[in-house]
This record gives C-alpha cells, sequence and structure tokens, in this order.
C-alpha cells in the first residue's frame, strides 16, 4: 500500500530516528531533528517508535492514502487539516483513500513530524530509513520529496488495528498527548546548555555574553545547523584544534565568533572549539528554529539534563502504556 | 588521558595531545583505547568512534545512567591491561588520474611549491599514508603523510561543486571526496574508486589506521576502471 505524494512543499524528507553506529565511518546522525516529536507521532498511531515518518520545513504539503490509515503530528505552528476539518497536534485521526492531508505553515522555516500508521516502508539504509542529504542516501532515493512521489507505507501493528476500530466511529480521538510534547512551538526559545569540551578556552565575558544576551538564528540555517547572530564569543586560545567529534546539540565556535548550533545533519566531526551544548531535552525546540527568531541560553548541571530526559522517558512509557490500555 | 563530557549524551577520551609529530602512534593508541572500550562492552553505549587523537562514545542517558558514573567505567576499562594484539595495517592502493582535466588546481599547487607539475604529482603518488579519521562526509579520508614540500593551504574560496573522487591537498593532509559536494581543497587528481557504499555493511571503502599508497593511471585506465 502507497501513500502519495500531491504536494511536497519546500522541504519534506523521509526521516526515523537517525543513523546510529556508524560515526567511524564518517556518516552523520540524520533523522527527525526533533526525534521525540517523530516518536510521540508514531505511539499515537500505533508504530514502532522507529517507524519512519516525515518530517516537514516550512509545509504545504498534500498526500493521499491508497488505503484507509492512522495519522498524527507534532511540532511547530502548522495548519494540518484532514479535507477541511482541521487536525490539531498529538491526535490520532483517520485519513481513508477518498480525503486529502494537507499541511501548512503560516510562518517559515518551522517543522513538523507526521507519523502514518505503518511507516513509511522505504528500504533501509545502513539500519535506517532515515534521508541522508547530504551524501545523497536512505530515505526516498536520497532526496527530498518532491510533487508526485510514491511511498510504500508498511502493515498496521495489532496495536494499530486496534486503535484504528476505536476511531471508527469518531474518526480523530478525543485523548491527545501532552501539550507540552507536541507544540515545542509554543516554549520560548530559552535553551538549556552544558559546559562544552573547550569553555574554558573562552574568555568570562564570552561565557555571560551567551548566558545573557540573545541570539537571532540567522536565515543561511538549515538541517546541519542554526547559524546564530549576537555577541562575538570569541575563543582567548586560538590555536588550532585536532578535529573531534561533535555532535546534535554541540554549540561550536567558528574563528568569526558567532556560534553554530549543529544539528542532525551536521558532521561527525569538527575542529572550531566547542563552548557548550543544547541538552537533549531541549533539542526540540532547537528543531523548530526560524530565521529571525531570538533564541536565549541558560546553564545547567550536567545530572540535572540528564535527570530531566529521564523523567521525559518515564513519563513517555507510561503515555504508551495509556494508549495500549485505552486502545485494547 | 583526559575524557570530557561532549553534552549530555556524548563522552570523549583524549588519548593524546596531537598527532602531527607520529601519525602512525597516534592511530595506533586511539586504536587501542577504542579496542579497551569495544571490549568493556559497557551498557547503553550506542556508537564509539575514535578521530585522530581521540575516541568518542555516545550514549541515551535514559539507558547508560550518569555521565559520572559512565566515566567511572571508562577509567576502569581503559585500566584494564589488553594483550598487545599486534594490529596488522592493510595497505590499499589508490589509483589516480593526475591528468589535466581531473586535477583543477595541480598548476596553483606547482605553483605554491616551486616545483613542476610533474615533481608534484611524483611526490604524491610515492608518499606512504595513513587514514587518520574519517569525517566531513561519509567515506572521506584524511590521510597523514603527505609529503613536506608539496603542503598547499586551503582554497580561500571553497568550491561549490567538488565532483565524486577527487584527490585533494589541504594544509599537510591529503583526502579523496568520496561524494560530489562543496569543498576547500586543492584537487590535484581523481580515483575511479568508489569510497563509500551504503550497501555494504562496512560502507567506507578505508578505515583509521589503514595505509594507502596512490598509484598514477593514464585518462584510459581511469575511464576503464571507472566502468
Amino acid at each position: 500500500m502507497k501513500a502519495f505524494i500531491t504536494r511536497a512543499g519546500f522541504l519534506a524528507t523521509v526521516q526515523d530516528l537517525g543513523r546510529i553506529g556508524l560515526r567511524d565511518q564518517g556518516v552523520a546522525v540524520s533523522g527527525a531533528l526533533d526525534p521525540f516529536a517523530l516518536r510521540v507521532a508514531n505511539a499515537l498511531v500505533g508504530n514502532d517508535q522507529h517507524a519512519a515518518g516525515l518530517e516537514l520545513t516550512v509545509g504545504h504539503l498534500a498526500l493521499n492514502v491508497e488505503d484507509e490509515r492512522i495519522v498524527a503530528w507534532c511540532g511547530g505552528d502548522f495548519d494540518v487539516r484532514i479535507d477541511d476539518a482541521p487536525l490539531p497536534p498529538g491526535h490520532a485521526a483517520l485519513l481513508s483513500a477518498t480525503q486529502q492531508l494537507t499541511a501548512t505553515a503560516p510562518q517559515p522555516s518551522s517543522r513538523a513530524w507526521i507519523a502514518i500508521s505503518g511507516g513509511i516502508d522505504v528500504p533501509p539504509v545502513l539500519g535506517s530509513r532515515s534521508t541522508d542529504l547530504r551524501a545523497a542516501f536512505g530515505g526516498h532515493s536520497g532526496r527530498a520529496l518532491r510533487d508526485g512521489d510514491v511511498l510504500p507505507l508498511g502493515e498496521l501493528s495489532s496495536l494499530a488495528h486496534a486503535i484504528w476500530h476505536n476511531l471508527a466511529a469518531a474518526r480523530v480521538s478525543a485523548w491527545a498527548a501532552q501539550p507540552h510534547w507536541t507544540q515545542a512551538a509554543t516554549r520560548p526559545p530559552f535553551l538549556a546548555i552544558v559546559r562544552g569540551p573547550d569553555w574554558n578556552d573562552f574568555p568570562t565575558r564570552a561565557h555571560d555574553a551567551l548566558v545573557h544576551e540573545p541570539f537571532t538564528v540567522s536565515p543561511d540555517s538549515n538541517r546541519m545547523g542554526a547559524r546564530l547572530r549576537g555577541p562575538r564569543l570569541e575563543a582567548t586560545d586560538r590555536r588550532e584544534r585536532v578535529s573531534e567529534a561533535v555532535t546534535p546539540g554541540t554549540l561550536q565556535v567558528p574563528p568569526d565568533g558567532h556560534p553554530i548550533l549543529l544539528l542532525n545533519d551536521c558532521q561527525t566531526i569538527g575542529g572550531y572549539p566547542k563552548i557548550a551544548h543544547v541538552i537533549s531535552v531541549d533539542l526540540c525546540v532547537a528543531a523548530l528554529l526560524r530565521a529571525g527568531d531570538i533564541v536565549r541560553f541558560h546553564e545547567v548541571a550536567l545530572a540535572q539534563a540528564q535527570a530531566s530526559l529521564r523523567v521525559r522517558e518515564e513519563e513517555f512509557a507510561m503515555f504508551r502504556v495509556g494508549i495500549e490500555l485505552r486502545a485494547r | 588521558m583526559q575524557i570530557v563530557p561532549l553534552g549530555d549524551a556524548a563522552i570523549v577520551v583524549r588519548v593524546l595531545d596531537d598527532f602531527k609529530h607520529d601519525p602512525a602512534r597516534a592511530i595506533d593508541a586511539v586504536l587501542h583505547v577504542r579496542a579497551q572500550l569495544c571490549a568493556a562492552a559497557i551498557d547503553g553505549i550506542a556508537d564509539i568512534a575514535p578521530a585522530y587523537t581521540t575516541v568518542a562514545l555516545f550514549f541515551d542517558p535514559a539507558r547508560a545512567g550518569d555521565t559520572e558514573a559512565l566515566v567511572a567505567k571508562i577509567r576502569s576499562a581503559l585500566a584494564v591491561v589488553r594483550r598487545a594484539v599486534t594490529i596488522r595495517p592493510r595497505t590499499i592502493e589508490v589509483p589516480v588520474c593526475y591528468d589535466a582535466e581531473f586535477a583543477s588546481d595541480l598548476a596553483e599547487v606547482a605553483t605554491h611549491a616551486r616545483l613542476s607539475p610533474a615533481e608534484v604529482v611524483r611526490l604524491h603518488s610515492r608518499a606512504k599514508y595513513l587514514v587518520s579519521c574519517l569525517g566531513f562526509s561519509p567515506g572521506f579520508p584524511y590521510l597523514s603523510g603527505l609529503p613536506r614540500e608539496i603542503a598547499t593551504p586551503r582554497r580561500s574560496t571553497p568550491r561549490t561543486r567538488v565532483p565524486a573522487g577527487a584527490v585533494a591537498i589541504g594544509g599537510r593532509q591529503t583526502g579523496i571526496y568520496p561524494h560530489e559536494s562543496p569543498g576547500g581543497w586543492n584537487i590535484v587528481g581523481r580515483t575511479p574508486l568508489r569510497l563509500f557504499d551504503p550497501g555494504q555493511a562496512q560502507p567506507a571503502l578505508l578505515q583509521a589506521g589503514d595505509n594507502v599508497r596512490f598509484r598514477s593511471i593514464t585518462r584510459e585506465e581511469f575511464i576503464a576502471q571507472r566502468g
């Protein structure tokens, strides 16, 4: 069974939770920029959390399905509809073969993630269905979707069947995921950071600027990273560094002093000093940054960052149990 | 050995300060640490990747526990003295066509080195190289061992399009672009070999620690080998 992309919009890609375990081959993580949003959407439609979905940038997507499917979405400030009926984020809904799902974004450069029951069943490459746009492999032919693309859909899980029966009358679920999971866009872009390996190579005034001054997201940002404009963060130690690992969330500072917040398509290594890292639970906010957005940083302890991630994982486990109980 | 957190989901083990004065010893030490960490099979570690002088570990904090606890596990893994395994590095020969049509920056490299293009090719293809790291793009090898005479700074304006297979010089290193991509290194030739094949379980042709030799081939050989 298939999904038909009538209109692909600006940048829509097939993504799952990324390609893990191949950094020694120079392979980027790729995957949904907000993996948690995709996991929530997958849970809502009864998919395994590793199922592939769609990542939209800006929007103007229109799609149809060959057979009736459950759909759900999370992410930025999008207007998603099934025919004319609005579908709020974090709800599961049935999309019949005669209906059309559309997603439009009133503001540029925000992102959203759509899950379809059964998942997008493109062949996995190196253990993942994510699109590696730079090296042009994975996802749908290693590229962004185009108008007229046809995507294979997988088989429904038994949980998806149960949810499908449950929604037969109402069509849209009354229940929903927690709003702060599905609408990270409503959170102010105030990102928690921990100190990076090269924090001490920066002077106190750079530390102060990083946590007290606002930064503006520059238009030349993409899935590799968000370039930030604001006070220049100049390292005291300007020696050339041996390249070492970088990862999504790394705040690296090139010689021009303007930090780059790395995202999932970033290279595996880099030679610029790493002043700080955005913590994992706040990457959902980083994934929604648009050109022109004002972003601020505040420092938290490493143990606190990891504790908040564990709390979220526990809540997510409960959420999945809740979906199972409601469906069966 | 310095062990530093890289955000809340990764840790970097800094094995040495520098690799340039002895790249072979550096990669040996780094790969030894990687072997120790892999052998320890620490629960929750999703990826272990070497780079020049470091080994990075990536983990899921919800499964692997706090950084502090992980650092302790890493330290005890590194304290285990492993029987010295002589790692016999592979030597891989990479055919390169240095003809002008594939070597858009050979003249500039020659001018910078105050040598003839033929002399640059001779030096480049005679040296013995070592893969110090993979990165920049999937399968891109950073090769140490470039003769000092032909070291050339990166181009001030990177090219927007470097073809797949381009062999290039960037500072004291040489490398091969596996994919068509933007790039700032000086292109001196092209290989018909495929450097990265996503259909293989180990997709990169060259691995960290491999020895590499370039063999100069004619345009006809290049076309025949590219298939």
